[in-house]
């Protein structure tokens, strides 16, 4: 690779031993992938939680906070995998909560905003067009990559520190404008109506576009204009299913004002159509095994205060039933202004449990569901739901009004409305 | 980046599967390794298709359910999951359940950056394909500043 010299004295120890640490991991990724060089980046996102990391994680993060590591641009953190308020009460285990105090402590140290928010682009760090970046989580680096235009390789835990550390990243894949144009024309007819239809759809088309270096083109028959909760859903689900960093939304994202544009005039390597029905189907594919609700999940990515303030509409004077467990999460952030507002007290009233800086899936699930007795979970994520049953739930992905409607009621619904409404 | 000058035998050709006996690819990351194959023909994540305190894979669905990845060396189709693989190869390590070496058709940045962090030897893009030259029980030495993968003797 070729190093500038301020680089070369990184590499040396010349910046200390955390730079020379962070600066000679980053070159072997760098190498990996064949980068030439290394590319300045305005901010960092920085993804790991206890569960993950556990002390073998967490001690190296505090190795490189005492080796003196701050970061040199703008970073902000992923969500942990304990309710820092509420874990007592949620039933999860302390060894966790020690360790994701340690985590926040670290990177505080290190000078990283602990947002703990898989939304950060919602909430203080808006992407912008060309910007390169170093998001270390795969739902914040594909809103950024595709919807803002941005510039970013999934930056996981330790590289997206690294980044943080010495402001750059290996300027591979994502940083080059090659890579961004699209591989997959994917032709659109069954029309996404809610949010969670924009994450079936991103399940559908990650499901068959399912490669990190594959940039699938979507066109519709007729411009949709979707909202940025809609697209949180479809680039969410288009990561989770296929490892995808990348999607163009032609007459929509910034790279893909037309078909050409978005392909720079290549042709795809392969076309696929969403015939009507796929998004019925996406929701089929999801069977539960038995009649009772025993956990629905809302905010798989956080929940925004737009669908904070849309589910306290539709739980307002309703009660869930005693026999589910639903549960939202969100961002401190968003809770603030929830509160003001009076939508947690709304959510709260009907029996729902508004959690922060979290999310479900790394919240020690597996723990939760062996102590709770959970084994059926229903959510308007289809990104929750994809991860979910590698912890030993059986998911049901379902529109938000239909898990509203099913939290109340306790149980699934037999003629489900949902899939009459999606054909 | 990987150079192929120096390697004695990369035969095409339709009976590739029975003759090769060393693969190509680009150059890699950590030490040169020698161990035994564990071929799945699925992808891997560490945080979803293994259980950790063991080193077993625990996806009902997995191909490899059941078995141990401990010092082995795992070949398999794609990198899967989100970010916690980046993290994950580390605390496997540190316990003594980590895969000897990972080498994929194809990976992707979050696999090698926990393969960096944690010192895994980590290979992709080998030709002929790993998933379909490697047997189970292969006994293969791993190089990655070349970017080879030796077969030294065949699964009895």
């Amino acid at each position: 690779m070729r190093l500038t010299d301020e680089e070369r004295g990184m590499l040396a120890g010349e910046q200390g031993p955390a730079v020379r640490q962070a600066m000679e991991q980053q070159v072997q990724v760098g190498r990996f992938f064949g980068a030439q060089d290394m590319v300045p980046v305005a901010g960092a996102h920085l993804s790991g939680d206890a569960e993950a990391m556990r002390e073998a994680g967490v001690a190296h993060l505090e190795d490189l906070a005492s080796l003196g590591a701050a970061c040199r641009v703008p970073a902000t953190t992923n969500p942990r995998s304990v309710e820092l308020r509420l874990w007592e009460q949620l039933g999860q285990e302390p060894r966790y909560v020690g360790l994701e105090e340690r985590i926040v402590a670290a990177y505080e140290r290190m000078g990283a905003l602990a947002l703990n928010t898989c939304v950060n682009y919602q909430i203080v760090s808006q992407p912008l067009f060309g910007q390169h970046l170093a998001w270390g989580d795969t739902g914040t680096v594909i809103w950024a990559n595709s919807v803002a235009g941005a510039r970013s390789n999934f930056e996981a835990g330790p590289a997206g520190l690294h980044a943080a550390i010495t402001g750059r990243a290996p300027r591979y894949g994502y940083h080059l404008p090659e890579q961004r144009l699209g591989t997959a024309l994917i032709r659109v007819h069954d029309v996404p109506r809610t949010a969670a239809d924009w994450g079936a759809l991103g399940c559908h088309v990650g499901r068959l576009v399912n490669d990190y270096w594959q940039v699938p083109v979507l066109v519709f028959d007729e411009t949709p204009r979707p909202t940025a909760d809609q697209l949180k859903q479809l680039g969410a689900a288009l990561a989770s299913y296929g490892s995808l960093a990348l999607y163009h939304l032609v007459g929509v994202t910034p790279e893909a004002r037309t078909v050409e544009d978005a392909f720079g005039g290549r042709a795809p390597q392969r076309e696929l159509v969403v015939e009507k029905g796929a998004l019925a189907q996406v929701y089929a594919s999801f069977v539960p095994e038995k009649r009772d609700v025993d956990l629905v999940v809302f905010g798989t990515p956080q929940l925004s205060l737009h669908e904070l303030r849309d589910l306290a509409r539709l739980f307002s004077g309703r009660t869930i039933h005693p026999q589910t467990r639903v549960l939202l999460t969100t961002s401190d952030a968003v809770r603030g202004v929830a509160d003001q507002l009076g939508y947690v007290r709304v959510v709260e009233a009907a029996g729902a449990t508004v959690l922060t800086g979290v999310c479900y899936y790394i919240m020690t699930a597996r723990e939760l569901a062996e102590r709770h007795g959970y084994r059926t979970i229903l959510t308007d994520s289809s990104k929750l739901a994809n991860i979910i049953a590698g912890y030993g739930y059986n998911p049901a992905f379902r529109p938000t009004e239909e898990c509203v409607a099913a939290s109340c009621r306790g149980t699934f619904a037999e003629n489900a409305a949902w899939a009459a409404q999606a054909t | 980046m990987g150079s192929a000058s120096d390697v004695k035998d990369a035969k095409g050709g339709s009976d590739a599967r029975a003759e090769t006996t060393t693969l190509v690819g680009l150059a890699g990351v950590g030490p040169v390794v020698e161990g035994e194959a564990l071929v799945s023909r699925h992808g891997f994540s560490a945080r979803y298709d293994v259980d950790r305190d063991r080193g077993t894979f625990s996806r009902e669905a997995h191909d490899l359910y059941g078995e141990s990845l401990v010092g082995k060396i795992l070949v398999c189709t794609t990198a899967k999951g989100g970010i916690a693989t980046s993290w994950i190869l580390l605390d496997m390590v540190a316990r003594g359940m980590a895969p000897l070496a990972i080498l994929f058709r194809e990976t992707n940045p979050v696999m090698v950056q926990g393969a960096v962090l944690a010192g895994v030897t980590m290979l992709h893009r080998l030709t002929p394909d790993p998933v379909e030259t490697i047997r189970t029980g292969d006994r293969l030495r791993v190089d990655p500043s070349s970017g080879t993968v030796e077969i030294l003797s065949r699964a009895s």
